[in-house]
């Protein structure tokens, strides 16, 4: 893997992209949810995309505008139905959306697994369950574990803090999320970033991300929402 | 009289031990972190990447990136910690967790839990970290209603609904009783303003009687 590469805008940054592709998408709601990166693959047009998130879009905008606009084909994620989650419950309801429900434990684990180049992995979440019909499952020292497959994306596109212009990346608060598992479980990562700084400018022993994880770099002005109606 | 919700977070937050690891389901457990005061040295967890979590936060102190896992802005408190998803349900299946308190619509006498899906026609499954909590935490730990709205009982021989995790949930607090769910059945250990009589009456399930 070549060296992170600074982008001007999400648009450039976004156009590895390509139609059908996983696409990992970082955020829990709206913290971390990288909205000018989806704002741009919006304007970029790739379409049947699969989409790997915590959540299936709030509101009208990131995520959900992504539904809107008719670009994927299948949602991967632990928590589709929420308050405001009307754009992905009506595309759901008239069968133009495809959802397969992950414990949020398991969609963590199955991307951090591709990322660390696990062929599979025995766990005991939802055993005896039916998101565990038909996989293999097998007892260990008396408890039972059912067998999971990495969750491997095309792209990761993700929100971070701070960049440094080598590509490492630390992260704020609870934004943080998905973003360093995914990073990991991408073949290209796009990161959007609210600000870039010279290499060295991050102490070392704080970076969460090193930059092998990461490609391509772009910094946006940093818009936030909250979650309407949150419980 | 059957306790109130404030009332029933309140005497689960009783059974928190000082100095646990803790996790509120969304929902009505979120009510219990009121009643921990904070001399009891309770860490909560949240498994969007926190622990060290405290109160709601209110005007200024909204931060869209400082959420608990309703997504309800929230604040942080001296010791906290930030870390990412994986690590985070790491915390959960790796046992370090020593207590987490979630909703149910039904428990079964053997401590199954259903709590994440209707199986209604029409609803959408979301299930969220319930079923990595229930197989995680050390003690786990069910806050509802001991009835349904129709008036049928969510304490039952056998969870009709989808299940979130098999044989493990330790405690059952509802407004009428708590249940502590042993591996030879359940225990009533407390009732609220309801006799075990008319507990038996109404449950299919077989109740032995512990009241401390």
């Amino acid at each position: 893997m070549s060296r992170a590469q600074i982008f001007a805008s999400p648009y450039e940054a976004v156009r590895v992209v390509k139609d059908g592709d996983t696409v990992l998408v970082g955020g829990f709601g709206f913290a971390g949810m990288p909205f000018d990166l989806i704002d741009a693959l919006i304007r970029h047009g790739a379409g049947d995309l699969t989409i790997v998130s915590n959540n299936a879009g709030n509101g009208d905008v990131g995520l959900a505008a992504l539904l809107k606009a008719g670009q994927v084909r299948k949602v991967l994620c632990s928590f589709p139905r929420q308050v405001d989650s009307y754009v992905f419950d009506d595309l759901y309801r008239r069968g133009e959306i495809e959802l397969e429900v992950v414990p949020q434990g398991n969609l963590a684990e199955r991307m951090r697994a591709a990322g660390a180049g696990i062929g599979a992995f025995y766990c005991p979440t939802g055993v005896g369950t039916p998101l565990a019909e038909g996989k293999e499952t097998r007892t260990i020292d008396g408890r039972d574990y059912v067998l999971e497959y990495p969750i491997k994306g095309d792209v990761a596109l993700i929100s971070a803090h701070t960049a440094d212009t080598t590509g490492n990346l630390v992260y704020r608060k609870t934004a943080r999320n998905f973003g360093p598992v995914m990073a990991t479980a991408a073949t290209t990562t796009v990161v959007q970033v609210s600000s870039i700084v010279d290499a060295g400018q991050i102490d070392p022993e704080v970076v969460v991300t090193p930059s092998i994880y990461v490609d391509r770099v772009v910094q946006v002005e940093p818009r936030h929402y909250t979650v309407r109606g949150a419980r | 009289m059957p306790l109130n919700p404030d009332q029933l977070a309140a005497r689960v937050a009783r059974d928190i031990e000082p100095g646990s690891f803790v996790n509120l389901g969304i929902g009505q457990p979120t009510k219990v972190a009121d009643h921990l005061p904070a001399e009891i040295g309770v860490v909560l967890h949240t498994e969007n990447g926190m622990l060290g979590m405290g109160p709601a936060a209110v005007g200024d102190e909204v931060d869209p990136e400082l959420t608990n896992a309703g997504k309800v802005p929230v604040t942080e408190l001296p010791g906290a910690a930030y870390f990412h998803h994986a690590d985070s349900f790491a915390m959960m299946r790796g046992g370090h967790l020593d207590v987490c308190v979630l909703g149910a619509f039904q428990v079964s006498a053997s401590g199954d839990l259903a709590n994440w899906d209707t199986g209604a026609p029409g609803s959408i499954p979301a299930v969220g970290g319930a079923m990595d909590l229930a197989i995680g935490a050390k003690r786990v730990y069910v806050m509802m209603t001991l009835f349904a709205r129709n008036g049928s009982p969510k304490l039952v021989p056998a969870c009709t609904y989808p299940l979130t995790g098999v044989g493990c949930v330790s405690r059952v607090y509802t407004d009428h009783a708590v249940f502590e769910i042993a591996p030879d059945g359940v225990r009533v250990l407390e009732s609220f303003g309801t006799s075990v009589e008319e507990l038996r009456a109404r449950l299919e399930v077989p109740l032995a009687v512990d009241v401390r």
